[in-house]
């Protein structure tokens, strides 16, 4: 039994136990619906084994929906701790999990994963790829991002949740005083979903430099692809920095190394450095997709067409860059000199101003147009303001000497919320709704779509707006509890308050998808919303190969030229397509990974061997196997093209 | 499949022009990986705690022989690359083997140094300082030792399957990685070594 003890939890509480049943009886329920229904066959076909992007995407925005309601869960349990002074809802011990896996969640499985599974599904059509360049490490990027966050999240029922917040600053990760194995997941959690989004990062490079349709020139591209590119770039760049921390952080705690020690030479701040040399870029990873989806659908229900494209694509490559010389706002109260805060300082306050261009020429694209209030230009309407005050308290955050006051308050929390929040989440459910009769061949309704966005933006100002003013008075964050001199309690009320309207929001976007299954018409067309891009010119939902002929394309909206200029989009002939065939070995290859990092964590070593093992057998695989694809033939083609409507 | 006959047979498709340039970038990823190796030792390098500094322990001998060593396979993968292009397979194969030879003597010389470090007292618990040496240099050692079954498969699917767009567009990724690992050697040496004894 001495084994099995290392699995237990160190602070066991009874929602964890519920949790555990519940977590069990959706296991069972989910097996056991597979099997009576026979799906396990069409489950492993369609889904588990394919490499076709536009399922690959599906799968990981249904990650990040499922991810979503995990964090927001952390989110309201947070919420509901501090909404009244001295509560005993949670403890602090458990109040350190719940934000550490907020944070972790919402960032890393939630925002990263929705982002790369729009990019999944939206960028090879954008450019008239029939896949990524790269079908096969497509797979397994999702897969291995699948694993990672499955080993993230199993960590509060077996072990322990990681409880030193998402930075994960040393000491106060190290052994001494995070005794669990909860940071040890932390880092294979990372680790592994890491590998899958650098795969991912170069994978979206190669296909948009290399496969895009005859005539679309890097300045013709969709500004979402152009968002896509920029942001993939970022990923290469910043993830080995994050790959070696989080090595140099396992070896620290598991093979008691001295890196971040404060003992033997070594230096707690190095952590702290290279944990935001990745993480600040992460955050334009994070917003860079979000401005790309803004402005196509800014352009789309404006009626026209994208207000200032070069300073755009210029302004974007300018944050990219700047992006990666910032790092050290983050800890201004860390005691470097004034030279080095100063100097940081300034480059934070200056990448305000290509962000600042980007707003204007949004605010210029709607100047004129015939503006349609759809629920994605609602969210989008939303954004520039909302995203506008979150960029201004940035600032403010970016002042080193006004800093030493913000550091750690609540005001910082506010202010990131407030440009993550209307910022990523305002985009993906904009995006989400714009290509989802892409993706399904359906309209979500609007009208519950609109109650959504009313009770999202009105609960997400009485949630974080209070915390600018109760920052300021002082209330420190991640803090438990408070007591009720303070005067924090109303406030805190008010913010739980707005989470709950967060929450009713994010149960009608759910209630929506149920909705329009049921009831939405299916004969929408192929363009539903009088789009401008190249994914419309396709039917809804999309054929598995994308377009029967490539298109040819002669602007940045060859969609639009092609229905109000006469611009001749499919020239050529139905030829026979070349496509890729689905593998197992990724899902294989994942979950061997998945078996790496469970045993690392708990320092399981022939669990370790055994699976490394394993994941080098599947390479040896790899190399040796033969797989040139298979080919669809033109009547394939013909017939099915028939059926959807598609092919002039 | 379309093959363009006037480009060498490893970029002879569209599939084997998207490998190579990911490669490349995939070796941009790669000099992130190991800046930030050489970052974190830069600022380490004295954080030597109670254990000895580099220039206590360093040997000139088996840097000097690993240098030459896996400078000198740099040489002949790029002959076994160009035996490649000029359709040599027995060549091919042979300076292939060669390198491959070759980083596994690397890798043996790096075996005694890693041995020499523990009898002198400097392993991954003695310092920061030890910590980061031993990890710099074991990644560029695993990165190796990787490469290493890597190119032994590359060298049997020649054997077997002789020179076609596959087999050849891998042999030159590979290449790529090879030469790749050269460069971070020579950083190591001038960096980590020479700096160290100074």
């Amino acid at each position: 039994m001495e084994f099995f003890d290392r699995f237990a939890i160190p602070h066991p509480s009874p929602m964890i136990y519920a949790s555990m049943v519940a977590i069990g009886l959706v296991l069972i329920a989910i097996v056991i619906g597979l099997t009576y229904f026979k799906k396990w066959g069409y489950l492993w076909r369609e889904w588990l084994t394919t490499v076709d992007h536009k399922r690959i995407g599906m799968m990981y925005i249904i990650s990040a929906l499922l991810m979503l309601f995990r964090g927001g869960a952390d989110a309201v349990m947070m919420r509901l701790q501090t909404a009244v002074p001295d509560n005993t809802f949670l403890d602090a011990q458990h109040y350190n999990e719940v934000f550490t896996t907020h944070g972790v969640v919402m960032i890393i499985f939630m925002a990263m994963a929705f982002i790369i599974g729009m990019m999944n599904f939206v960028v090879p059509l954008q450019i008239g790829a029939r896949d990524v360049a790269f079908p096969r490490l497509n797979a397994i990027s999702f897969w291995l991002y699948f694993a990672g966050a499955m080993l993230f999240n199993i960590s509060f029922v077996i072990g322990g949740s990681p409880d030193a917040g998402w930075t994960n600053y040393f000491p106060l990760a190290g052994t001494e005083f995070s005794e669990t194995v909860g940071v040890n997941y932390y880092m294979w959690a990372l680790q592994i979903s890491g590998i899958g989004t650098l795969m991912t990062g170069i994978n979206f490079i190669v296909t948009i430099l290399k496969m895009r349709a005859p005539g679309m020139t890097l300045m013709k591209m969709p500004m979402f692809t152009w968002s896509a590119l920029i942001t993939n770039v970022i990923i290469v760049f910043a993830f080995p920095v994050l790959t070696i921390a989080l090595l140099m952080g396992t070896l620290d705690r598991q093979f008691g190394t001295h890196f971040f020690a404060s003992t033997n030479g070594g230096m707690d701040m190095l952590w702290a450095n290279l944990f935001w040399v990745w993480g600040h870029p992460e955050v334009y990873i994070l917003i860079l997709p979000a401005f790309g989806i803004y402005s196509e659908v800014i352009a789309t229900f404006s009626q026209r067409n994208l207000y200032g494209y070069k300073s755009m694509v210029g302004s974007m490559v300018l944050i990219s860059f700047m992006s990666f010389l910032v790092w050290v706002h983050h800890f201004f109260t860390m005691g470097h000199g004034p030279l080095v805060n100063g100097i940081f300082s300034i480059t934070t306050m200056a990448i305000a101003v290509p962000t600042g261009i980007k707003i204007f020429n949004w605010l210029l694209t709607m100047w004129k147009g015939k503006i349609r209030f759809t629920v994605p230009m609602l969210y989008s309407i939303g954004f520039i303001p909302l995203f506008t005050i979150g960029g201004v308290t940035g600032v403010m955050l970016a002042m080193a000497s006004a800093d030493y006051q913000y550091h750690n308050t609540m005001f910082l929390v506010a202010h990131f919320h407030n440009v993550i929040i209307p910022g990523v989440v305002f985009a993906m459910l904009a995006g989400l709704t714009y290509w989802w009769p892409k993706m399904f061949g359906f309209m979500l309704n609007e009208r519950i779509g609109k109650w959504g966005f009313w009770f999202l933006s009105i609960g997400f100002c009485l949630a974080f707006f209070p915390m600018y003013i109760t920052g300021l008075d002082g209330q420190a964050r991640r803090m438990y509890t408070y007591s009720e001199e303070t005067g924090f309690g109303p406030l805190n009320m008010l913010s739980f308050f707005g989470a709950g309207l967060m929450a009713i929001a994010f149960i009608l976007i759910v209630y929506n998808v149920y909705y329009s299954f049921r009831h939405s018409p299916r004969n929408v067309g192929q363009d539903p919303w009088n789009a401008r891009s190249l994914e419309w010119a396709t039917p809804n939902p999309v054929p598995h190969y994308n377009f029967a002929v490539t298109p040819v394309v002669n602007s940045s909206e060859a969609f639009w030229d092609s229905k109000k200029n006469g611009h001749q989009l499919f020239k050529n002939k139905t030829e026979k397509i070349h496509m890729p065939n689905n593998s197992g070995l990724p899902i294989i290859l994942a979950g061997l990974f998945f078996v790496f990092g469970f045993s690392f964590v708990f320092g399981i070593w022939p669990g370790v061997i055994i699976a490394a093992l394993g994941i080098f057998g599947c390479m040896a695989y790899r190399t040796f196997e033969k797989d040139n694809g298979h080919y669809i033939p033109v009547e394939e083609i013909e017939e099915t093209e028939k059926k959807l409507g598609g092919a002039k | 499949m379309k093959l363009n006959n006037t480009e060498p047979l490893e970029y002879s498709t569209n599939q084997n022009q998207m490998n190579i340039l990911g490669f490349w970038i995939f070796l941009g990823a790669e000099i992130m990986l190991f800046g930030t190796l050489f970052a974190s030792f830069f600022t380490l390098e004295n954080g030597v705690g109670s254990g000895p500094s580099g220039a206590e322990v360093f040997e000139i001998t088996p840097v000097i022989l690993e240098t030459v060593i896996l400078l000198t396979s740099s040489f002949t993968i790029g002959l076994a690359i160009h035996a490649m292009r000029i359709n040599n397979k027995k060549a091919t194969l042979a300076f292939l083997g060669i390198t491959l030879l070759l980083g596994l003597s690397f890798l043996g010389v790096e075996v005694y140094e890693f041995i020499h470090y523990y009898h002198v007292g400097v392993t991954l618990q003695t310092s920061a300082f030890s910590a980061i040496l031993l990890t710099t240099l074991g990644t560029h050692g695993a990165h190796v030792t990787f490469g290493l079954f890597w190119g032994l498969f590359i060298f049997l699917q020649i054997k077997k399957r002789g020179f076609t767009p596959e087999t050849t567009n891998k042999s030159f990724i590979f290449s790529l990685y090879w030469h790749f690992l050269d460069v971070v050697w020579i950083f190591i040496f001038s960096f980590i070594y020479l700096k160290g004894m100074m």
